[in-house]
């Protein structure tokens, strides 16, 4: 079976909304493809593929020497995708007549061949596809396969394919390797369970409802314990004997891309949840610059040691061998703290319980804390066991209100990717000056926050209220009037108006509100953050 | 020495004027005097006094806007004829692009320039064939100005198309397909493939599809889509505009595929944001290559780009020793093909 193959499935994965149609698409691979093919194509599904030979500068380098580098620049800012843009402008011979490879031959050329052949083999390979099929190659090499059906839809499939439980199949899964024969042999039935020997495990994570009013109305401050909700992402760790794992949230390994982590989790015995954090100094950095982290599967040492991560740690599930999910949340906690004062593991602390006595009083302490780092606050109830899931009632995120104001649209860009078709990033300002000779400086950008319907529409009101166009920039007529949400704003050197906003994303178009009563800039002024968390220059998105 | 055309052609406001024959080409207001290339509403507006332009194209003008607003004196040039005004030689030569579509070549004192509309090089049985004009300054469009877009040969969409037909016998095919041009070929191309079922037509594409026959393209059955019962849609092809894919009608259907046929489905994140399911790389327009070859063949010494991503287009030129030069016509659709 050829990669083509393999690339009919990741298209059909990606153009079928459905996930009851990825699954149907994902068992018919597992029956229908021969071993080793089925299992190589699950392990690329499942992130279970690495090589170390083949970077992404391997085909960074090869599509450099086939193209001019000004017209891949301009195609790669319009695709959005590295690797679909390499599918795309990658030269057809005409006269190409060698057998495209199988999935499993690529993946054993990548493991096996020495590095100084690993480029013409690709090349050789990339010559023989056409563009669907130059994408999956890519992809499986580069290792970036995020296609819409991630590791768990894939054994999902799996447990319905086979009639196993998927419990089981997790349980089992980190005792397998691609091709996963013995995998697939237990679950036709022609071979025995295969032995996870005390290999770590991931187990689902428990999750939190959205608090609406009407749940707040009926809260009982007294049984709820609150903690801050911090802008980073949820991990969990599990250490033992067995090894040291860092599952994200989905139960994705990506323990490889934080070794610093790693090497803290060393000696330690037990499963943990908590925040996977860029901190500096004791002070968090903003999202983006842990997803500058996520961004690598392997970060040089420049990357470590300046967007070095952390744990903050909210609860605890097995110390050494010993299940604590049945616990009630209060037991728990008092288990996580003994256990961090025993532990004492670098690059980890414990996310601070907050105290109040009211519902009110905790609504003031989460309207008061500007620090971009915190996304709001979760309010779990003391009693709750830890359950995998989002069981309603238990745990709720309360997130914080955003700032918002009325700006007036400046500028206007075309967007990346699939949003390149349209005018999707606006630059805004707001008025400064006396009245009668104010001017509009910009305070910031904003490429969110609306709905498809908006988008078209905004578009459409760009096109025909250009003024000049500078490149993929339109200015537009001082017209249009929308309002922004954001979770701070900042002195910044960056605008001319000396602010800057972060994360602003359009609430509402105000097709309603002349220019002229758009907001100045004293009120954005009366809204910078007083405790605002410093950020690098390079991470302030105004 | 002849004149530069740049000395008497200009870029305005109301679109690329011709001075010494004082008339627009495709001008985006309503002027006194206006040449067409073809019928797609961002090249004809209503409303002008005077409208040259091929049969073909006044015919779709007329059957789009109606009588009263597809121009006051409308005057028909056949593809080889020619007619000079004040001077200037005007021939409309065969764009490729939709029935009627033509490139308008201008010759004034010794010097050409042709302004191709919009054109592509494939085989389409909707219409005549591209005829390359060699000329001083060759005027194009840049829809697919960039080395990512290179067109499947149109077989092997369709062999697509018909090979998910097969596989989801009793789901509703609903294809979206620009009603001027795209759709009356994507039909025609279906029969030429060998499928002789009925196809049903969304009621915006009727009178086009009438239209066409009547210029003898063979479209085999239609039936309208929208006032058709579930039971007779399943499994069936339905075209329509491509913003009605997603409609009402569209979504009671049976488990319905919606498909796109347009260039842009080259672009994985293009084709998952117009909710396709089966994107189908057919396009009216020339590719990358299509673009890069045809400027070399008109062997014109400058191109002048009307609207597309001009920017690789003029790079690319610049290596090949031709000058690029972007016009910025504003009120050009760069990001919908059709139109
Ligand atoms: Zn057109
Ligand atoms: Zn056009």
């Amino acid at each position: 079976m050829s990669v083509a193959a393999f690339a009919e499935l990741l298209e059909g994965l990606l153009y079928t909304p459905s996930r009851l149609g990825k699954l149907r698409l994902l068992r018919e691979w597992f029956a229908t493809q021969p071993d080793p093919d089925r299992g190589m194509g699950l392990a690329a599904l499942a992130g279970d593929l690495v090589f170390r030979t083949a970077k992404p500068s391997v085909i960074r380098d090869l599509v450099a020497a086939r193209t001019d580098p000004v017209l891949l620049a301009l195609s790669h800012d319009y695709v959005g995708d590295f690797a679909e843009t390499v599918a795309l402008i990658w030269p057809e011979d005409a006269r190409r007549n060698a057998e495209p490879p199988a999935l499993s031959e690529v993946v054993e050329g990548l493991e096996v061949a020495p590095r100084a052949e690993i480029p013409a083999m690709i090349a050789a390979w990339l010559d023989t596809l056409d563009a669907s099929a130059r994408f999956a190659l890519i992809k499986l090499v580069t290792g970036g396969l995020r296609v819409g059906a991630s590791g768990r839809l894939a054994k999902t499939a799996l447990a319905e394919w086979s009639g196993q439980d998927i419990a089981e199949i997790e349980e089992v899964w980190h005792g397998v390797a691609p091709p996963y024969l013995p995998l697939f042999r237990w679950l036709e039935g022609q071979g025995p369970r295969p032995d996870p020997n005390g290999a770590p495990v991931f187990r689902p994570l428990m999750l939190a409802n959205p608090l609406e009013a009407l749940d707040l109305a009926a809260l009982d401050a007294a049984a709820h314990r609150a903690e801050w909700k911090w802008d980073g992402i949820r991990v969990q760790l599990t250490a033992g004997p067995g090894g040291h794992r860092i599952w994200s949230r989905g139960g994705e390994d990506i323990s490889g891309a934080f070794p610093e982590i790693l090497d803290a989790m060393a000696g330690l015995h037990g499963v943990l949840d908590g925040e996977l954090l860029v901190i500096r100094e004791g002070i968090v950095a903003p999202f983006s610059d842990l997803q500058q982290r996520l961004n690598r599967k392997a970060p040089g040492p420049k990357m470590l040691r300046e967007h070095p991560a952390a744990i903050r740690l909210y609860d605890i599930l097995f110390d050494r061998d010993q299940d604590l999910r049945p616990l009630p949340f209060d037991s728990r906690r008092a288990h996580l703290e003994a256990w961090f004062e025993r532990e004492r593991p670098p690059r980890m602390d414990v996310s601070p319980l907050i105290p109040f006595a009211t519902i009110e009083e905790l609504s003031a302490i989460r309207d008061g804390a500007r620090a971009a780092s915190i996304e709001g606050l979760m309010l779990k109830r003391a009693d709750s066991p830890y359950q995998p899931g989002r069981t309603k009632g238990l745990w709720w995120k309360w997130k914080r209100n955003p700032l918002t104001l009325d700006v007036v649209m400046m500028y206007a860009q075309r967007g990346h990717g699939k949003r390149s078709s349209f005018y999707s990033d606006y630059t805004f300002g707001v008025w400064r000056g006396p009245p009668g000779s104010d001017e509009l400086v910009p305070v910031g950008k904003a490429y969110s926050g609306y709905t498809d319907e908006e988008l078209a529409w905004l578009d459409r009101w760009i096109r025909n209220h250009t003024t000049a166009r500078f490149g993929p920039v339109r200015e537009v007529e001082k017209q249009l009037v929308l309002e922004v949400a954001f979770d701070a704003a900042q002195r910044s050197t960056r605008h001319k108006s000396g602010f800057a906003l972060r994360f602003p994303r359009i609430l509402r178009i105000r097709k309603d509100k002349p220019a002229a009563e758009a907001d100045r800039i004293e009120a954005v002024e009366a809204l910078v953050a007083t405790n605002a968390v410093p950020t690098e220059a390079g991470a302030d998105l105004g | 020495m002849p004149p530069h055309p740049e000395t008497w052609l200009r870029v305005t406001e109301a679109g690329l004027y011709c001075a010494p024959g004082d008339f627009f080409v495709d001008p985006v207001r309503p002027v006194e005097r206006a040449v067409i290339t073809h019928g797609h509403s961002d090249h004809a507006r209503p409303d002008h006094e005077g409208v040259l332009a091929t049969p073909e194209t006044l015919a779709v003008m007329r059957a789009r806007m109606g009588e009263e607003r597809a121009g006051r004196r409308p005057q028909a040039l056949a593809y080889g004829e020619s007619l000079t005004i004040n001077g200037v030689k005007l021939r409309l030569v065969p764009a490729g692009h939709v029935l009627g579509s033509a490139q308008v070549v201008m010759d004034y004192d010794g010097s050409r320039c042709v302004v191709s509309g919009d054109y592509k090089r494939r085989a389409d049985p909707t219409c005549a064939p591209f005829e390359p004009v060699p000329c001083d300054v060759f005027v194009t469009e840049a829809t697919f100005g960039l080395p990512v877009f290179t067109h499947p040969p149109v077989a092997q969409e369709m062999a697509r198309l018909l090979h998910s037909l097969a596989l989801f016998p009793e789901r509703t095919h609903v294809i979206g397909a620009y009603a001027l041009g795209k759709a009356q070929r994507l039909i025609a191309e279906l029969r030429a493939a060998g499928y002789d079922k009925p196809v049903y037509i969304h009621g915006a594409l009727a009178q086009l599809c009438a239209l066409f026959e009547a210029h003898g393209v063979r479209l085999g059955e239609l039936r309208p889509a929208t006032v058709a019962d579930k039971a007779s849609l399943v499994g069936a092809v339905v075209i329509a505009p491509p913003s009605a894919i997603a409609d009402r009608w569209a979504r009671r259907l049976n488990e319905p595929v919606p498909c796109m046929a347009s260039g842009w489905m080259r672009v994985r994140q293009r084709a998952k944001q117009k909710g396709v399911e089966l994107p189908l790389v057919i396009s009216d327009h020339a590719d990358w290559p299509e673009l890069l070859a045809t400027c070399a063949e008109v062997e014109a010494p400058e191109i002048w780009i009307t609207h597309g991503r001009e920017e690789a287009l003029i790079h690319a030129l610049g290596t090949r020793g031709q000058r690029g030069r972007a016009l910025h016509l504003i009120g050009r659709d760069e990001d919908e093909e059709g139109e």
